[in-house]
């Protein structure tokens, strides 16, 4: 592989975890979404680089289904279901965002410390990629963790199955099948988390998920 | 070429580069404000402006205050010299320079550091209240910003094997090193250090008239005159040094190398005006674009940039191990 195809892909896989440090620094609602959809068009280039470099054309099936539905469809609806609800546009955090990017720093060089030890004998941009897949779950998973708000935890959980997608790409031999699955799974659990916010908005008058922990009995 | 034929298209281009970034600094910032202008649906003043307002200023009384030191007046001509200085320094359009060997990027974090020093004293000698409130916020500014800025460097550094200027930009236009995302990193790490550092938005307004959001405006509320004119100078050159060294260390493909001979560096010349409008088209969108930020939320945006430095770092240590 020429080092233009390397880099190439390099800079694709690092755009898709600079996004998701940009998810971690946005406080605004509409905001968030767009470089949600920026995440997942860089998703699906890399994708489709990976498709054109390799000639595995089923990835081009994989950057497809990015392309539309989580650049497209899921963005969008969001933007509708926030309009719908009126919901407060400013994001509401439980760990403040300088914090929670210093988390997210320490998070990259975990994931760089376990990858590297654990494919030592793998090939260059395999273990690269690892490590950048492995960083974008996490900050997903810090996504998920730090923000109060039910939206903003579905584009954790959407960040992270974005780092999931992009380490699938990044190993060779991932079956179509199992893509497909993934991208379905999203899709139902998009459809779920929406029935979710309709009986959350319904009962508590928020989608602040700290009405839902004293409902249940968690004190603080 | 020879090496005393070297020493002297050496001197002769730092000559040529020494006047080109005081003479083009204000066309500069004319640019910018004029492209701004325009994005805004106005007309915008010429791009000759700029010059007419320090000439302006040259030909003006300077009225000092009753209780300023000797330092208050001092602190123009320093602060003009040091940022001139460093300016030269930073090969723009080749890297045939005499002060080549000189142009380190740690002595050039420390010539802007010392700069930022004696503004933040010039802000507090006259004992108003916006001064020092100025100078406080630009050096909590400046102390979010180095940190950043030496991860920057670090990086660069450690890509190219040298912390001199004209050696990361050899390495970089003469080696296939291509796109790395450390270096993709540290240019958008470099690029945000900058906004903060030359008072740009989001970080400060340029053109502001409200004192307290001011931060570089204010520590000069009290200058007038010939003293003004030189700040507003050094500021102006700061913007083209700032420019200039993210184009050097980022990307220096076309400037003259000592290979090119005379046209490869004339041509550099061109290539260099065409980055430098290119520079401002980009500034002046970005500007328009976003909105002001509070200054409290100036260490979140540049707590960012050192972030994003470490990023760099950590990825240039896995391209490493592999």
């Amino acid at each position: 592989m020429s080092t233009l195809h390397y880099d190439i892909a390099h800079v694709l896989d690092g755009s898709v975890l600079l996004l998701g440090f940009l998810l971690l620094y946005q406080r605004r609602m509409f905001g968030l979404i767009n470089i949600f959809a920026f995440q997942a068009l860089g998703l699906a280039l890399a994708a489709a680089w990976q498709a054109h470099v390799h000639g595995e054309s089923h990835l081009y099936a994989t950057a497809l289904i990015a392309l539309s539905v989580k650049a497209g469809i899921i963005p969008y609806a969001l933007r509708r279901l926030i309009i719908h609800f009126g919901i407060h546009r400013t994001i509401d955090t439980a760990l403040g965002i300088g914090p929670s990017l210093v988390a997210g720093a320490t998070l990259v060089a975990l994931s760089v410390m376990l990858v590297l030890p654990v494919t030592a004998d793998s090939a260059a941009l395999t273990r690269e990629k690892l490590a950048l897949a492995l960083s974008t779950v996490l900050i997903g998973l810090l996504m998920m963790i730090t923000r109060r708000n039910a939206i903003t935890q579905v584009i954790g959980f959407m960040a992270l199955e974005n780092g999931l997608i992009l380490a699938a790409v990044g190993v060779q031999g991932m079956p179509l099948v199992v893509e497909m699955g993934i991208a379905f799974e999203v899709m139902v659990a998009f459809i779920i988390f929406g029935i979710f916010f309709f009986h959350i908005r319904d009962r508590f008058e928020s989608l602040d998920l700290q009405y839902l922990e004293s409902h249940r009995g968690e004190r603080r | 070429m020879t090496v005393s034929g070297l020493l002297s298209v050496g001197l002769l281009a730092q000559i040529v580069q020494a006047i080109l970034v005081l003479a083009l600094a204000p066309a500069l910032t004319g640019l910018v404000r004029l492209l701004k202008a325009r994005l805004q649906g106005r007309r915008g003043a010429s791009l000759v402006q700029p010059y007419r307002d320090l000439a302006c200023l040259l030909r003006k009384d300077v009225v000092i205050a009753e209780n300023a030191s000797w330092l208050f007046q001092a602190i123009p001509y320093i602060v003009f010299t040091m940022i001139w200085f460093a300016a030269v320094l930073v090969p723009t359009f080749t890297t045939v320079l005499l002060l080549g060997p000189t142009a380190d990027l740690i002595a050039l974090v420390a010539f802007l550091g010392s700069v930022r020093f004696f503004m933040a004293l010039a802000g507090m000698d006259t004992g108003t209240s916006f001064g020092g409130l100025g100078a406080s916020r630009e050096v909590m500014i400046g102390s979010l910003a180095e940190p950043a800025v030496l991860m920057v460097i670090f990086t660069v550094a450690l890509v190219a094997h040298s912390t001199s200027l004209i050696d990361v930009a050899e390495y970089l236009t003469g080696t296939d090193v291509g796109i790395r995302v450390s270096l993709l990193m540290a240019l958008l790490a470099m690029v945000m250090v900058a906004i903060a550092e030359n008072a740009r938005i989001p970080v400060d307004n340029p053109t502001t008239h409200l004192e307290l959001t001011m931060v570089h405006e204010a520590m000069i509320l009290e200058y007038s005159g010939r003293h003004l004119a030189l700040i507003e100078a050094a500021a102006m050159v700061k913007l083209l040094l700032y420019i200039s060294l993210i184009l050097c260390m980022f990307v220096p493909f076309g400037i003259g190398t000592r290979a090119d001979g005379f046209a490869g560096i004339g041509l550099g010349l061109v290539v260099y005006l065409g980055k430098l409008m290119g520079g401002a088209v980009i500034l002046a969108v970005f500007e328009s674009s976003i909105a002001k930020m509070r200054v409290f939320r100036v260490g979140e945006f540049l707590g960012g940039a050192l972030l994003l430095g470490v990023l760099a770092m950590i990825y240039l240590y896995i391209s490493w191990a592999v």
